[in-house]
């Protein structure tokens, strides 16, 4: 027996209430941790890096309402390498900017797929959460079957996050000329 | 088979900016979309799942219709997707969110927080005990009122399978006129985000039982040909 799929809706503006609960304001909920928070244990082997950016809609305001989800490998190429949620974060982004910071370990690449961060990306105004990467500029990235498939250098950047001195830069623009590349998983 | 919303849906009015102009771009999944976090039962406190108290001083309870909220998670070939993470929130009673954001004159309930989570059984079951959330009006088209809705937030086993969507209740007047409902414009999507009330599960004297399954893409070996239609 086939079913069809539940539909997306929405996450809506209040999203931030059942994923990180804390951060909005409930005081104390779950014991006040936040789940994600920690894209790998402390000890974790690795380069360890800061990615910070901004999320941006079609105007390039703000979109401060949204939750962002990342999923990664780790420095050898393993993908939950332990079981349990190592490799996953969740963020809630700041109120003013719609900003998020994520300390985390620079990961392996897996065959030919340079290294990169996975993102999902949920909010007001977003039917179906969107999915998208985060590449390195300072990496090996020309095998990689996904950027090769790109062929307009500007929406291939909007994949590659820039260094800057120890963090990289990665921005997430909903649309307009800037408009984020955004994937069919 | 997937009823998705597009992304651009102009009577939604929030996703006239924020729905990317471009398609998404396909590509066959890997390792990394097969795959996704787990989180143990260690990690669920006892009233987790229980709106009704997880944020009342002891002994107290949130004001509203108790209700029980459960049913099954499966994937499109009606396999059970067991021990994965449930993340729900909604308005109080009265139709009003604990969010600094929120100014709808409904008060806010001081025992309710509005957030729980589960983690599915062997059988992939859930349930979730809470009070029907209100409707409330929100500002789109100028007189737009929400149906009474819990949303879910859904893990599958693989990144693919992510989902958050919204549970609504069979009956609500509200559902046909509301603009991020109608996002799906097909019948059967609504039909399959709408509980039924579950006499068989109602508790006499107690709470109501509505019963809501969730459907997710299909697992890893079915992935492929699952591929979202029409992006
Ligand atoms: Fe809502």
């Amino acid at each position: 027996m086939t079913r069809f799929q539940s539909a997306s809706q929405t996450a809506g503006p209040y999203v931030h209430i059942g994923c990180t609960p804390n951060f909005a304001g409930l005081e104390n909920m779950y014991g006040g941790h936040e789940l994600g928070a920690e894209m790998f244990s402390s000890d974790a082997v690795g380069a360890w890096m800061t990615v910070t950016g901004g999320d941006f809609d079609g105007d390039g305001i703000p979109v401060t309402d949204a939750m962002l989800e990342f999923w990664q490998a780790d420095a050898s190429g393993r993908y939950a390498p332990h079981g349990g949620s190592e490799g996953w974060g969740r963020r809630a982004v700041d109120a003013e900017e719609a900003r998020y910071k994520l300390r985390t370990i620079l990961p392996a690449g897996l065959g030919c797929e340079a290294p990169h961060i996975k993102v999902w990306i949920v909010a007001r105004g977003i039917n179906l959460g969107l999915h998208t990467r985060i590449y390195f500029d300072d990496q090996d990235n020309w095998q990689d079957p996904l950027l090769a498939a790109i062929d307009d250098p500007v929406r291939k950047s909007s994949l590659i996050a820039t260094r800057d001195g120890d963090h990289y830069n990665f921005d997430i623009h909903l649309q307009g000329d800037y408009e984020t590349v955004f994937l069919n998983v | 088979m997937g009823l998705h919303p597009q992304a651009l849906t102009p009577d939604y009015r929030s996703s006239r900016l924020r729905s990317p102009n471009q398609k998404l771009l396909s590509l066959p999944p890997g390792q990394g979309e097969l795959t996704g976090p787990t989180f143990g039962h260690g990690l669920i406190g006892p009233n987790d799942h229980d709106l009704i108290i997880n944020y009342a001083a002891p002994g107290a309870a949130a004001i509203g219709e108790q209700i029980m909220v459960h049913g099954h998670l499966l994937d499109e070939n009606a396999r059970p997707v067991p021990q994965v993470l449930l993340e729900f929130w909604q308005a109080n009673a009265g139709g009003r969110y604990r969010h600094q954001k929120d100014s709808y004159l409904a008060p806010l309930d001081s025992n309710f927080g509005g957030c729980g989570r589960t983690i599915t059984d062997n059988d992939g079951y859930y349930s979730l005990r809470t009070v029907r959330p209100g409707p409330y009006p929100w500002p789109n088209g100028g007189n737009d009122w929400r149906p009474a809705h819990i949303h879910f937030s859904c893990f599958g086993t693989g990144w693919a399978q992510r989902l958050i969507t919204q549970m609504y209740f069979e009956g609500d007047p509200h559902i046909p006129l509301c603009p991020i409902v109608q996002s799906t414009a097909d019948p059967k999507a609504i039909e399959g985000l709408t509980a039924r009330l579950d006499m068989a599960n109602t508790e006499p004297m107690n709470f109501r039982a509505f019963r809501f399954d969730v459907i997710l893409r299909g697992k890893a070996s079915t992935l492929f040909e699952n591929k979202l239609e029409g992006n």
